[in-house]
């Protein structure tokens, strides 16, 4: 790999060691960064932005239509949707980032140390990742859930729990293949320690897949929360979130479209800035700057 | 030359296994080796003669499905087969040195390579981590890398393989060990570099009063700048005893043969080719009664189906695997033979 890479490389990245040529990121992935971006930055300004409290309700103001003064309008309960897609955003955006970065590092690290060791302890650990694996995400979710109660409490707790052997699965294929490589035979011959060996020396290598994956995996966790919020499971009234929005919208999809639709919009895209960014990831062409 | 020194690295009785327990694939057997103090030992042989499995054993470094099944490795003294993990780390660390022979790969691609050695000196040699960092740019020049100081921030993939093994080097003596194992250090490099690599070797193994185990395929690179020699095949050694020794009183029909089929200069542009060694080395799945060179030797005999290969001493420092001695009587006469001994131009 690393032949092939320095063949590609422009000469002038060779002749100029330690400050190597920044490879400019390809067009998706700008694109996709500056709507995740914007996205986020309104997340986080919600506050700030929103010019409506996001639960004020204003009964001589009902399902309106967008407006200046209602920038996508008012919601059954006279609700600026507006402001209660800001904060839904907010909302998911927090918990998205906490279930797929919490249950990245965990399957890194478990996948590593399998693919390591071998024999026993990865036929353990890869034996509880398929179990984990072999149960629809969803269902697992929601028995977990079911548990919990309704709430965020049980996603909070849910995702990470059925998240972590994607990327242990991950992370292990990888590791199999790097404890082959003359460079990690090598930290044995220095007589490094095995902990060594394996976060210092192999997980740099490898959470890179893992980080990639991550990008489809958010897109595919905010559509579980949206998911579960819709069937009620997710966000409890009157927290706005994106999903139990679309859901409240839903009934009076043909009376009054935009309750459910602009906020949809929102979560189409951010599917569709973070697919444009996990592409680019994997393209290569960031590879030095993750390498 | 220190031939007299005390045996610093001594393997007995080495006895390497794949496959299972009941059907083994022995790929070493009853390999003896010997590396003195300050001493450079070659170890010569074709692909799959076990030369790699043999040198990496002396650090217990064979990895699974390999297994060391029997043997005594000593070093200083010590047994090593009986060490804890403890102490092995710490005899790998500080007291062994070992480089690969593929520099592409032998260094991790994500660090550069001036924190992969001063990581080495931090750990090997404990030293704190600003001082690590002079050091380490000092070893690289010390190993003949130019402008060191940039050259410590380069990625691998961003030096050349001569770079790198000599970056490998610099890791690998880094601790200032007794013992240097170079598994085939110059395979992977150039005509014009593996010169460089191998002049570098002797010289370190000069300045440092190490040890060095060079294992190699290449009897012009053995010849170059090792005292003694080891020739393996199909898991056997077959002959040891000094370069000068072997190269002009071969008395193993292999290492003889193996002698004369390294193309010399005056071969060039000649219509003949040297000669070859008829036949291919024996697979780890067969098992040859007697002598494993014998059904490719030009001097076999019927005997040869049920000889021991135990090495046995033909002369001072010389011992040989083959009872025939096919060429004893030759030597006997006075006349030594004229293989040519590839002296490379430096």
């Amino acid at each position: 790999m690393s032949t092939s890479e320095a063949a590609t490389r422009p000469l002038g990245a060779v002749a100029r060691p330690g400050r190597r040529a920044r490879s400019r990121p390809a067009t998706p992935v700008i694109v996709g960064a500056v709507i995740v971006g914007l996205l986020a930055l309104a997340a986080l300004l919600a506050p700030l932005i929103a010019p409506y409290d996001p639960n004020e309700v204003d009964f001589l103001h009902t399902s309106e239509s967008p407006s200046w003064s209602h920038l996508m309008g008012t919601d059954d309960a006279g609700r600026d949707v507006f402001s209660r897609s800001l904060y839904g955003l907010r909302l998911d955006l927090a918990i998205v980032l906490f279930v797929t970065y919490v249950p990245l590092p965990i399957g890194v690290l478990l996948g590593s140390i399998a693919g390591s060791f071998g024999r026993g302890v990865d036929s353990v650990m890869a034996r509880v990742a398929d179990v984990m694996l072999a149960f629809p995400f969803f269902v697992l979710v929601i028995a977990i859930i079911a548990i919990t109660g309704p709430g965020l409490k049980g996603v909070l707790i849910g995702v990470p729990i059925a998240g972590w052997a994607l990327y242990f699965r991950l992370a292990r294929s990888e590791m199999l293949v790097l404890r082959e490589q003359p460079f990690m035979l090598a930290t044995t011959g220095l007589g490094y320690s095995r902990t060594r060996a394996i976060l210092r020396h192999a997980v740099p290598n490898l959470w890179r897949t893992a980080l990639i994956y991550s990008t489809l995996d958010m897109v595919v966790n905010l559509l579980l929360l949206a998911s579960l919020g819709y069937l009620g499971l997710g966000a409890q009234p009157p927290d706005a979130e994106l999903g139990s929005i679309i859901a409240g919208g839903q009934p009076y999809l043909l009376s009054a479209w935009w309750i459910a639709t602009l906020p949809g919009l929102l979560l189409v895209a951010y599917g569709v800035g973070v697919g444009l960014i996990g592409d680019g990831l994997s393209d290569g062409r960031l590879r030095s700057a993750s390498a | 030359m220190s031939a007299e020194g005390a045996p610093l690295l001594q393997v007995r009785g080495l006895r390497v296994e794949f496959g299972t327990e009941d059907e083994p694939l022995v790929a070493v057997h009853d390999v003896g080796l010997t590396v003195r103090r300050g001493e450079f030992v070659g170890l010569v042989g074709e692909s799959g003669s076990g030369k790699s499995l043999t040198c990496r054993s002396a650090l217990r470094l064979v990895r699974p499905p390999g297994r060391i099944t029997r043997g005594e490795i000593s070093f200083d003294g010590r047994d090593v087969m009986a060490m804890s993990q403890e102490e092995l780390r710490s005899l790998r660390a500080r007291e062994v040195g070992m480089i690969f022979q593929d520099p592409f790969s032998s260094l991790n691609p994500v660090f550069r390579v001036g924190e992969q050695l001063a990581e080495t000196l931090r750990l090997n040699a404990v030293m704190p981590k600003r001082q690590a960092r002079i050091e380490a740019t000092e070893l690289l020049d010390h190993v003949g890398i130019p402008d060191p100081d940039r050259r410590y921030l380069s990625y691998p993939h961003e030096l050349s393989g001569g770079m790198r093994q000599r970056v490998m080097i610099a890791i690998a003596i880094a601790a200032k060990p007794r013992l240097l194992i170079a598994d085939e250090p110059t395979t992977a490099l150039d005509v014009t570099t593996q010169a460089q690599i191998l002049e570098l070797l002797a010289r370190l193994r000069q300045e440092h009063d190490m040890a060095v185990l060079l294992v190699s395929h290449d009897f012009g690179v053995i010849a170059q700048v090792c005292d003694r020699l080891a020739v393996m095949y199909g898991g056997y050694v077959l002959e040891t005893g000094m370069v000068r020794t072997l190269y002009t009183r071969p008395e193993h029909p292999y290492t003889r043969a193996l002698l004369e089929s390294v193309p010399s200069l005056e071969s060039a542009g000649s219509a003949q080719r040297r000669a070859a060694i008829p036949g291919q080395p024996p697979e780890l799945t067969e098992t040859l009664p007697g002598c494993v060179f014998a059904p490719r030797c030009a001097h076999a005999r019927p005997e040869c189906r049920t000889i021991s290969m135990a090495l046995e001493p033909v002369g001072p420092d010389h011992e040989t695997a083959c009872p025939i001695r096919p060429f004893a009587a030759e030597y006997a006469g006075g006349e030594a033979p004229s293989p040519t001994v590839p002296e490379r131009a430096s």
